[in-house]
């Protein structure tokens, strides 16, 4: 099963977020991550949606979005002409003895810390799914108190870009 | 000139080309009623007993017609007494818009009296659907859900209007034409020149065709490939009435209770032809062990039904009609001659096994239910077999639409209806709605002018026979069939073959005495038990002008047959009852 990432431009009305992601729920989609957000028009919202799944599952949903009336576009994201980018926020403990180490990871991580208290250290890292998992298992023996992550936005390299031509 | 939210409304059914619409009023409707009143020589408003009946007939009215039909409700639970309506709309595809006052937007969220977010409660089950909170946007709007109603695949559309946009005024002008719907998709020419190139090389072609045929407009060309490629047809129960009964090629319904010849031809077939259907479960079977041995040409509207039920071979998105057409003209003329004799010997042992089926099912069930369903009141020939009745309906009937609810009753009118044309059978099949009939022969009456015929059971019917009201205020021309045999019978067949003849809540035990019931409602009504008293009231009833009931005594173990049980294949194919 590989992983698949579509972009899906829908128009910014309210209710748009339930009808896509109620799709996936009616029809027993599994999704991995949906994000959603503005765009460069105010007209339309960008959803981008992970999941897992054969070519027939990625097909099947490609379909069942495009028969959604406010979906504008669809598309499947080519994975290797795409930066995919996920954010995390993470609260681990600071302690002393451990310190020194959780700033070392930040730093080779290219991390920053955002938020620093005698109890809690809250780190930011941007990068793809891969390298959050990573930086999260690194850290985890020195005590994560709460963390939370975006899941993905995506955005194709290059002139290519997700138009509406419905 | 400002006109309220209310008028604009109106103004815009009209404009839409409405010409009947079903409701029933209410408290955030009670403005969108008074401007119906005010409009009433332009537009028919028939008020039902119930939402859920106003939502069947206008479906039965957009089925009957091909128009789309309007229902309106209040909020709450009007609005929510239309589901099943909307959802048994959107399961067989047709064209509807519903229309739901709601509580004014300043009351939206608190929890207020009638308030109900139907526009949540219905996302699943409409193609689309609108909450207007701006009244600039509501002429619009109404018109973006007739259209999206009537593109495509066609399908239900719910717009909620609350109190407070019905009362405000804006400007409107009215459009001198109704919506034109979205351009339909087309096939494109290499695809159908494989497909083509398949349908010569095959030996054994078969046509499996659905609903999409009716909506689509294409029975003509479904025979004319048909005949060019020597193929028999076969559907599903959406599709049936397209193709006429008599047509030589058609072997009628396949799937659960599909006929044997068409789910054994096409089990031998080596390509078959989907147009237009979606590979329901119901027609199929289970799917692992479908399309062992033939391939398969899918030619539908709606992209995500290709792969989505049954992977095709070659599937093909595009208008059924224009794709038929154009698919006939590139196919050879062609004759199959062993594999027509082998249809014709299919046919053969059809006739035969029904019959024997029918007398053996018959004979069995005399024995083994007197506990039952108390049979000792009446001697074993005071029953009517459902063929028969059938048959004598269909003989006294004429030009009429046949009608359904669902259950044991509805395969067998499936089954043994000579249908003639498109439109003409009326049946919910996707939702499998009990219930369903009396709405939409109403609102099929409504739409045509034609009598209206429903076929019901005596559970069915109980669903939703307070609509009688309705065919009588409105003097429908309506003859509601029971086939009464006392239990639910479709599934105490399911008992009798999967549980052991544990009836369990399926032997209804009423007393329900139907004659005295229509004859309350200001209908006629007359019992029958035997041919000769059911040919006697089916000519007084299609004589009679108005709604009349004949309750016609069933045994209750007379069975639905063939049967393709759940998840079987056409190897479990069951014909007769041992």
């Amino acid at each position: 099963m590989d992983q698949y990432v579509i972009g899906v431009l829908v128009s910014n009305i309210s209710g748009v977020l339930s009808r896509v992601s109620g799709m996936f729920t009616r029809r027993g989609f599994n999704i991995d991550s949906l994000t959603v957000g503005e765009t460069e028009s105010s007209g339309f919202s960008r959803i981008t949606i992970a999941f897992h799944g054969d070519e027939d599952l990625k097909e099947r949903i490609l379909q069942q979005l495009q028969k959604l009336h406010d979906v504008r576009e669809v598309e499947v994201l080519n994975k290797n002409d795409t930066v995919i980018r996920e954010l995390l926020l993470i609260k681990v403990r600071n302690k002393a003895d451990v310190r020194q180490d959780i700033m070392t990871a930040v730093e080779i991580f290219r991390s920053k810390i955002v938020d620093y208290s005698t109890a809690s250290l809250t780190i930011e890292l941007t990068g793809e799914t891969s390298k959050i998992d990573a930086f999260i298992e690194l850290v985890k023996p020195y005590g994560i108190m709460e963390m939370c992550r975006t899941g993905l936005v995506a955005i194709e390299r290059g002139e290519n870009c997700l138009k509406t031509v419905k | 000139m400002k006109i309220s939210g209310a008028k604009i409304v109106v103004e815009t059914l009209i404009e839409q080309g409405c010409d009947t619409v079903f409701g029933y009023p209410g408290g955030q409707v009670i403005n969108l009623f008074d401007e119906l009143y005010i409009a009433r020589d332009r537009i028919n408003h028939i008020l039902t007993a119930h939402e859920q009946g106003a939502s069947h007939a206008a479906d039965g009215y957009a089925r009957a017609t091909g128009k789309v039909g309007v229902v309106i409700a209040t909020s709450g639970p009007g609005a929510t007494n239309l589901v099943t309506g909307i959802a048994t709309a959107f399961l067989d595809s047709v064209p509807m818009v519903a229309i739901t006052g709601n509580v004014p937007c300043s009351l939206i969220g608190r929890d207020s009296f009638q308030e109900v977010d139907i526009v949540g409660v219905t996302m699943p089950i409409t193609k689309h659907n609108f909450i207007v909170k701006d009244i600039n946007e509501l002429a619009d709007t109404l018109r973006m859900a007739f259209k999206i109603a009537k593109s495509g695949r066609p399908g239900p559309v719910l717009v909620d209007i609350p109190k407070d946009v019905q009362v405000a005024q804006c400007e409107f002008t009215a459009n001198a034409q109704p919506v034109i719907p979205y351009p339909l998709a087309f096939a494109p020419e290499d695809k159908l020149m494989q497909a083509a190139k398949l349908i010569n090389s095959c030996e054994r072609p078969y046509i499996y065709f659905g609903g999409g045929v009716i909506s689509g407009k294409a029975s003509e060309e479904i025979m004319a490939l048909a005949d060019k490629i020597d193929a028999p047809i076969g559907c599903s129960l959406m599709g049936l009435s397209a193709v006429p009964v008599k047509n030589p090629r058609f072997l009628g319904m396949q799937g659960m209770h599909g006929h044997y010849a068409s789910s054994v031809a096409q089990d031998e077939a080596d390509l078959v032809i989907a147009l237009g259907a979606r590979f329901s479960d119901r027609a199929t079977g289970n799917k692992n062990r479908y399309a062992q041995n033939f391939s398969i040409i899918h030619i539908d509207i709606d992209g995500a039904e290709l792969h989505k039920n049954i992977p095709a071979d070659l599937a093909i998105k595009g208008d059924i009609r224009d794709a038929v057409d154009r698919l006939t003209a590139l196919c050879e003329k062609k004759e199959h001659p062993e594999w027509s004799a082998r249809i014709k010997k299919l046919r053969k042992e059809e006739a035969k096994r029904t019959e024997s089926a029918l007398r053996s099912a018959y004979e069995k069930n005399c024995e083994n239910c007197a506990a039952q369903c108390d049979k000792s009141e009446l001697p074993a020939d005071h029953r009517l077999s459902p063929y028969d009745i059938v048959d004598i309906i269909a003989a006294n009937a004429g030009d009429v639409t046949v009608v359904t609810d669902v259950g044991q009753h509805q395969m067998w009118t499936a089954q043994r209806y000579p249908f003639s044309k498109p439109r003409t059978f009326l049946t919910s099949g996707g939702l499998g709605t009990m219930g369903y009939g009396m709405g939409a022969a109403i609102g099929a009456a409504a739409a045509t002018g034609r009598t209206s015929v429903l076929f019901t059971g005596d559970g069915s019917f109980g669903m939703n026979l307070n609509e009688l009201a309705t065919a009588v205020s409105q003097n429908t021309p309506l003859v509601v069939v029971i086939m009464n045999n006392g239990v639910l019978g479709m599934v105490r067949q399911w008992q009798t073959l999967f549980f052991d003849k544990h009836y369990s809540n399926t032997t209804l035990d009423r007393r329900t005495d139907f004659v005295k019931l229509a004859e309350a409602f200001g209908a006629k009504g007359a019992r029958v038990f035997t041919k000769e008293e059911l040919e006697r009231a089916a000519k007084e009833a299609f004589s009679c002008g108005g709604t009349y009931v004949i309750d016609c005594a069933v045994d209750c173990d007379e069975f639905v047959l063939p049967m393709l049980p759940p998840g079987g294949s056409i190897d479990d194919i069951i014909t007769e009852i041992k």
